[in-house]
Formats: C-alpha cells, sequence, structure tokens
C-alpha cells in the first residue's frame, strides 16, 4: 500500500482519476493495526476501480489537521478531489467495502 | 460442521479456542470485524500474571491469537450478525457466511457505554472519544475532561496527560470508586483536577467539540465549559441483546448457571457478556477455559466420535 505524504497528497489524492481511500493511521495506535492489512486487502481487490493508500498522522500533520482527523485509525474516501466518505474507528470490512462501492458509484 | 463455535474474540474467546483446539474439537472464533476486544484500547496491562513488566493489551491480544491459530482454530474477522439456537445443529451467522456447530460459546463481552447526552453521538471521533490511548496525540496542549470515576477513567485521565494541557475528571458522584493505586497516581499529577456532583447534560460545537453544558447535581447549577475533547469512561454495557431466545438478567448480562452455562444445553457463557462483577481480563480469560472445558465435556455426553 503508497505512503501519502503531506507533499505528495494533492497530486496522489486530490487530483486522483480513481476514487482514493485514505487510511490514516500511526504506528502507536494498535487498533489501526487492525483495520491496515483489510484496506490493504480491499485495494488490490479494487485495483482499476479505486485506489487505496496511507498517511502516517505523526509525519503528516497538516493533511490530518486539514480533514479534521481526531481519531484514528479513520478512513476517508475522496472522489474528484473531495472528501466524499469518513469512517471513523475499526470496522469490519464489508462497511468499508458498502463505502467504497457508494463512493464508485456516486 | 465445527465442534465448538466461539463468538468474540477477547481473552474469554480467544482463551476458550486455546482449550478446545488442544481438546482436538474442531474449532471456529467468529472474531468481529474489530477483533480483539477491550485490551485492544488499551495501553500497558500491568496485571495480567506473567508479565512483571506489564504487557500491552494490543500485544497480549495479538499474542493470544497467534496461540490460538497455531493450535488449529479458524478466525473469521466479521460480526456475527444471528444465531440459531433452538435446533441442533446451531446455526451462527454473519453478514456474508453462515456456520454451522454443535456448541456455542458466548463471549462477546462488553462495549463502551455512552453518556447519551444532546451533540455527543454525532462528534464521536470529532472531540468525543472512548479511547485515550487512540486518541490522546490528537489533543497536545488542549484542555480535556474525563467522565466518569473508576478505574479506566483514571486511566485514561493519566494518559491523556502526557499529550494534554490540562485534565478535569468529571463525576457524578462525591467521592471515586477507583482503586486507591490509581486515585493517588491521578491525585498527584498536577495536570489533573476533579469536579465531583456534576454530570454533563450537552456536549457543543460545529465540527468538532468546543465546550460542554455542566450540571451540579447538588445545586442544580448549570455552567458551560469550554473544552476540546470529552473522553466517556463510565463503564460498558455487555453484548447481549443481539442473542435470542437467551435468558439475559435484569441488567442486560446473560444469565449464568452454574459457572458456564447459559438456558439453552449446549450454548456456554464465558467473560464480561456474563460477569457483572470482575470484568478483569484475567476472570475473562478464567472464564473463557472453564466454557471450553464444560463445552468439551458436554460434547463427550452427546457425541461418541469427535470428527
Amino acid at each position: 500500500m503508497a505512503d501519502i505524504t503531506d507533499r505528495t497528497f494533492e497530486q496522489e489524492v486530490l487530483k486522483s482519476q480513481l476514487p482514493t481511500l485514505v487510511d490514516f493511521w500511526a504506528p502507536w495506535c494498535a487498533p489501526c493495526r487492525i483495520v491496515s492489512p483489510v484496506v490493504e486487502e480491499l485495494g488490490e481487490e479494487y485495483e482499476g476501480k479505486a485506489k487505496v493508500v496511507k498517511l502516517n498522522v505523526d509525519d503528516n500533520p497538516d493533511t490530518a489537521s486539514r480533514y479534521n482527523v481526531m481519531s484514528i485509525p479513520t478512513l476517508i474516501i475522496f472522489k474528484n478531489g473531495q472528501p466524499v466518505k469518513t469512517i471513523i474507528g475499526a470496522q469490519p470490512k464489508e462497511n468499508i467495502r458498502r463505502a467504497i462501492d457508494e463512493a464508485i458509484g456516486s | 460442521m465445527h465442534d465448538v463455535i466461539i463468538i468474540g474474540s477477547g481473552p474469554a474467546g480467544l482463551t476458550a479456542a486455546i482449550y478446545t483446539t488442544r481438546a482436538n474439537l474442531k474449532t471456529l472464533v467468529v472474531a468481529g470485524g474489530k477483533w480483539g476486544g477491550q485490551l485492544m484500547l488499551t495501553t500497558l496491562v500491568e496485571n495480567y500474571p506473567g508479565f512483571s513488566e506489564g504487557i500491552q493489551g494490543p500485544d497480549l491480544m495479538m499474542a493470544m491469537r497467534k496461540q490460538a491459530q497455531r493450535h488449529g482454530a479458524e478466525v473469521v474477522e466479521e460480526d456475527f450478525t444471528e444465531g440459531d439456537f433452538t435446533k441442533k445443529p446451531f446455526v451462527v451467522k454473519t453478514a456474508t457466511k453462515s456456520f454451522e456447530g454443535k456448541s456455542v460459546i458466548i463471549a462477546t463481552g462488553a462495549d463502551t457505554k455512552w453518556l447519551g447526552v444532546p451533540g455527543e453521538k454525532e462528534r464521536i471521533g470529532r472531540g468525543v472519544s472512548s479511547c485515550a490511548p487512540c486518541d490522546a496525540p490528537f489533543f497536545r496542549n488542549k484542555k480535556l475532561i474525563v467522565v466518569g470515576g473508576g478505574d479506566s477513567a483514571m486511566e485514561e485521565a493519566l494518559v491523556l496527560t502526557r499529550f494534554a494541557e490540562k485534565v478535569t475528571i468529571i463525576h457524578r458522584r462525591d467521592s471515586l470508586r477507583a482503586s486507591q493505586i490509581l486515585q493517588q497516581r491521578a491525585k498527584n499529577n498536577p495536570k489533573i483536577t476533579f469536579l465531583f456532583n456534576t454530570t454533563v447534560e450537552e456536549i457543543q460545537g460545529l465540527e468538532k467539540v468546543t465546550g460542554v453544558k455542566l450540571k451540579n447535581n447538588q445545586t442544580g447549577k448549570i455552567t458551560d465549559m469550554p473544552i476540546d475533547g470529552v473522553f466517556v469512561a463510565i463503564g460498558h454495557a455487555p453484548n447481549s441483546r443481539i442473542f435470542q431466545g437467551l435468558e439475559i438478567d435484569e441488567q442486560g448480562y446473560i444469565a449464568v448457571h452454574n459457572h458456564t452455562k447459559t438456558n439453552i444445553e449446549g450454548v456456554f457463557v464465558a467473560g464480561d457478556v456474563h460477569d457483572a462483577k470482575y470484568r478483569q481480563a484475567i476472570t475473562a480469560a478464567g472464564f473463557g477455559c472453564a466454557a471450553a472445558l464444560e463445552a468439551e465435556r458436554w460434547l463427550d455426553s452427546q457425541y461418541d466420535t469427535k470428527n
């Protein structure tokens, strides 16, 4: 799963042709360790239809605070440069899949 | 067909799985999308025997899961949705799958109890939290409140002081029910202050939390307190209501007979979903062990051969 930074966020996420799910995480966050493998699998499953990337909030505080991330894991799906779905906290894979499907379909 | 289906993946569920797999019973753990239970939301666990320096809650759970899987437990990371315990084999369903089991151990534990006040639900993750170890770093140099008077409230407050400027513990009674050692640590911490006989009436803010409305329950006086975050630590509610046909007590816990049995033969229970009294990682693990041994005994009495 590609690592996004404050510097590459605009190019990789906001300007992405595909809907892009960003996994906001940090090394100290235990529930993130549950969510990250799940979104990684979804990234492979949705290859060509949606993009999945991660952003370390410790190293990239600007992007995290710009989107009001105050709890991790937070997953935000961006489409055409706009956040369209936010999932806060660890969630079952099906809920994340549904959110991606909705973002692709909308 | 599984010999044992365990619903839940905290210390009770995973300990049960270690015992049933080692008894050569085909075991499935319906672990949930957020597997691992309450310990996944903690930091250092200092009272689990065998770890003299303490162990991180999530590390303990990862080790327990690995141990259960090493002995052959299958783990499904999906939430339990419904079960049919009226006929045998029992049926256990998740969003996408359906399983049959000769016996079931319910170990679904308990979840955070929220305050239930206006403004709370929509701000979870936007300044309202129940997990200080998860969210504390987002509140660097901020002013926070912790609601509650027990051990978990003290622990949350202590974790938050590593980042926050000031933490106020708000408790509805006039004294704490936390253990002495944690009360002392909290009282000795210069960043922590206490507000007793006080309840939170409303959480305010637009995009994120900016304040709370407090009520002194002795004088009835209402005050507004500007604040950046609200950490809720008023206890846990058992995850028992998703099961149909199971006897539940007045407090919402699964009614337990003779330590491990529910009112349905072949359906056992372990951990915080039936235990209103101890609620410790070690007692949950102990209950999980007991339920597994009873399930094994019961299966032996019902079926000639194990397969």
